[in-house]
């Protein structure tokens, strides 16, 4: 274990980011690194599965490794272990404030430290988990303005879907934006459910990032072959979007990841307290779904679906 | 006075969430005053309270000007106040990082957009706000600077200071931003306090507004309770942090003059009392913010000074070059 940073809190403790080294056998010290990051927020649990199937591979086969693998499970632990979305305390989402700053507040130090350690990656895979609402296919988002670079890294991942999205200036303020700023390629993962962990998406990615290890000459072991994911770009595909109109109680009527056609039923809105159904929710298109609503309770404006509007089947 | 409800959300099993309106005047769309966009602003909500009081006797004595509307909107989230949550009560997000909104987007997206589509038209926009660090502040006007923005309409206030600041990447989302971006002037005024009331600053905030609608030539009345500003640059305040975690014991409160090497407060180690820093007065200034939580955490900001020297080391330090 190595200490990425570490502060002492008011109350007898010491918060420390830890991170795994994992190094080839006769190391030299100047192979190609890959950085392996979760925990971000302390309610997405999908990457602490990967961050342990990840290790168990490789260091059962670790004659196979050509490349240093940094294993960061939880750059926010005391959110992960309060179950708190943010940085306990701050009231701060840790994704809205890289690159940070050597001489700041806890948290903006916490974030400089992390930065700089991971700077200088051949890749770093930033893996998030949706929130406790939405179910997600193991997807990849990339901002536009990186496209070229990171698309190519990301068919290499083993997700089923990848999308590329409009720059944000809010999103300036995330670690991806940060790292790819200062030329370090970084994909973000989403997958899977907050608070959850869903094995299959897990063993998926350790896949996919075994695959791109291998792409990139650190791996030498078997890899399970990829799946070749559906590549959208906002200016091409159109995502729909389906928000409650309504609150209530979301009653879903189809499944995750599957085709839907015009009009097809995705699920209801219903009041208990008396038997209705508030809003019946059809498709607006034909298409994919790739996120759904997995919290049952809604308030009006409450994401319910995301659809990837194409003729072409899953 | 016309108490209109600007916007409404259902809830499933609670009542409805109103964003309530109180319009003095009438015509032109003069200024709008936005008080709690979060669960904890009580201070905020509070301080609205008082101005809809005082301008409802303004309103009745005539000493409002022709074709003059005002608007407060006390709170835009009473749905997290009711339940002492800072956040939007289910997923935890902020409104006033909504702005400019969207009316089929998410939650908080839509009470924005429904709010904001009522109040992007006024002239002039008056926000009572809070900072993300928890603290007390001396009472100031806080505007982002802009091509919109005119340091003359800041001194209307006749608040101690003002603060000038550049918008960051999360300063787009906020109703300030988002207001001037649509073309109000838009202001954001600090007191005291957030959590907790505090009376004398809740009235400087009032006073404040009627200064400025009175200087504006929207009401017809004067409190003679005004400053001359002084305008300080948010980079120009010197941050004073801890250098260690610990128990915070301030000898110090917000608006104190102090002195170059002033004691201003200890960090006490919390198991065995002993003093772990000492935290001083790097130069002659004002106590313009304080921390107010009991326990600091290692770098936290636990005061911002003003330095009443920076000009003079300034014009010293470009001699020298
Ligand atoms: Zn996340």
């Amino acid at each position: 274990m190595i200490k990425v940073a570490s502060v002492n809190l008011p109350v007898d403790e010491e918060l420390t980011i830890k991170k795994e080294r994992i190094v080839p056998i006769n190391s030299t010290g100047k192979e190609k690194r890959i950085s392996i990051v979760t925990g971000t927020h302390g309610d997405e649990l999908e990457g602490q599965y990967v961050c342990y199937e990840l290790n168990r591979r490789i260091k059962k086969n670790i004659e196979c490794l050509k490349g240093i693998v940094d294993i960061y499970p939880a750059l926010n632990p005391l959110g992960i272990d309060s179950i708190t979305r943010g940085i306990p305390a701050f009231d701060l989402d840790m994704n809205r404030i890289f690159p940070g700053s050597e001489n700041g507040i806890m948290a903006d130090y916490l974030a400089h430290k992390i930065v700089e350690d991971i700077k200088g990656s051949a890749l770093c895979v930033d893996i998030h988990a949706s929130n406790i609402f939405l179910m997600e296919i193991p997807q990849i988002r990339i901002n536009e303005i990186t496209k070229e670079e990171l698309v190519p890294l990301a068919k290499m991942m083993n997700v089923d879907f990848v999308w590329v999205h409009c720059a944000a200036t809010v999103l300036e303020s995330t670690l991806a934006y940060s790292l790819n700023d200062v030329g370090t390629p970084t994909l973000v993962v989403e997958m899977g459910v907050g608070m959850r962990i869903t094995k299959n998406y897990g063993d998926q990615l350790v896949d996919g990032i075994l695959n791109t290890m291998k792409e990139m000459g650190m791996w030498t072991g078997e890899v399970n072959s990829v799946r070749e994911p559906i590549i959208s770009y906002d200016e091409d595909f159109e995502v729909n979007f389906i928000n409650a109109s309504s609150a209530g109680v979301f009653i879903p009527a189809t499944k995750h990841w599957v085709n839907l056609n015009k009009g097809d039923h995705v699920g209801d809105i219903v009041d208990p307290l008396t038997g209705e159904v508030l809003d019946e929710i059809h498709s607006p298109c034909s298409g994919i779904l790739f996120t759904l609503r997995e919290y049952p309770v809604c308030d009006e404006g409450s994401l319910i679906a995301r659809i990837l509007e194409r003729d072409e089947k899953i | 006075m016309k108490k209109t409800v600007l916007y409404e959300m259902k809830n499933l099993y609670r009542d409805n969430m109103r964003v309530t309106g109180y319009e003095f005047g009438c015509g032109e769309k003069s200024v709008c005053v936005v008080g709690s966009t979060r669960g904890n602003e009580i201070q905020q909500l509070y301080t609205c309270g008082l101005l809809v009081k005082t301008l409802k006797r303004i309103e009745k004595a005539g000493l409002i000007n022709e074709n003059k509307s005002i608007i407060v909107i006390p709170s835009i989230n009473s749905s997290s106040m009711n339940i002492e949550k800072r956040f939007w009560p289910t997923d935890n997000t902020d409104i006033n990082r909504m702005f400019p909104g969207y009316n089929l987007g998410e939650t908080t997206q839509r009470i924005a957009g429904g709010v904001f589509e009522k109040i992007n038209d006024y002239e002039y926009g008056i926000q009572f706000a809070s900072f993300f660090m928890p603290g007390k502040f001396l009472p100031h006007v806080r505007m982002m600077m802009t091509e919109n923005t005119d340091i003359e309409d800041a001194k209307k206030f006749g608040l101690q200071y003002i603060v000038k600041r550049t918008p960051r990447p999360f300063d787009t989302t906020t109703l300030n931003y988002n207001w001037q971006m649509w073309g109000t002037k838009a202001f954001s005024i600090y007191t005291h306090e957030t959590e907790n009331l505090d009376e004398s600053s809740a009235m400087t905030g009032v006073y404040a507004v009627l200064n400025f609608l009175s200087q504006s030539g929207i009401i017809n009345y004067s409190t003679h309770r005004g400053y001359n500003s002084s305008i300080i640059d948010a980079d120009e305040l010197y941050d004073l942090q801890t250098p260690v975690a610990g128990i915070f014991h301030p000898l110090c409160s917000v608006g104190d003059s102090v002195s170059k090497g002033q004691l201003l407060s200890k960090i006490i180690d919390p198991y065995e009392g002993k003093v772990l820093a000492e935290i001083k007065a790097p130069e002659y200034g004002n106590v313009f913010f304080m921390n107010n939580k009991q326990l600091v955490y290692a770098n936290q900001i636990l005061f911002k000074l003003t330095d009443d020297y920076t000009i003079i080391r300034k014009a010293e330090n470009s001699e020298q070059q």
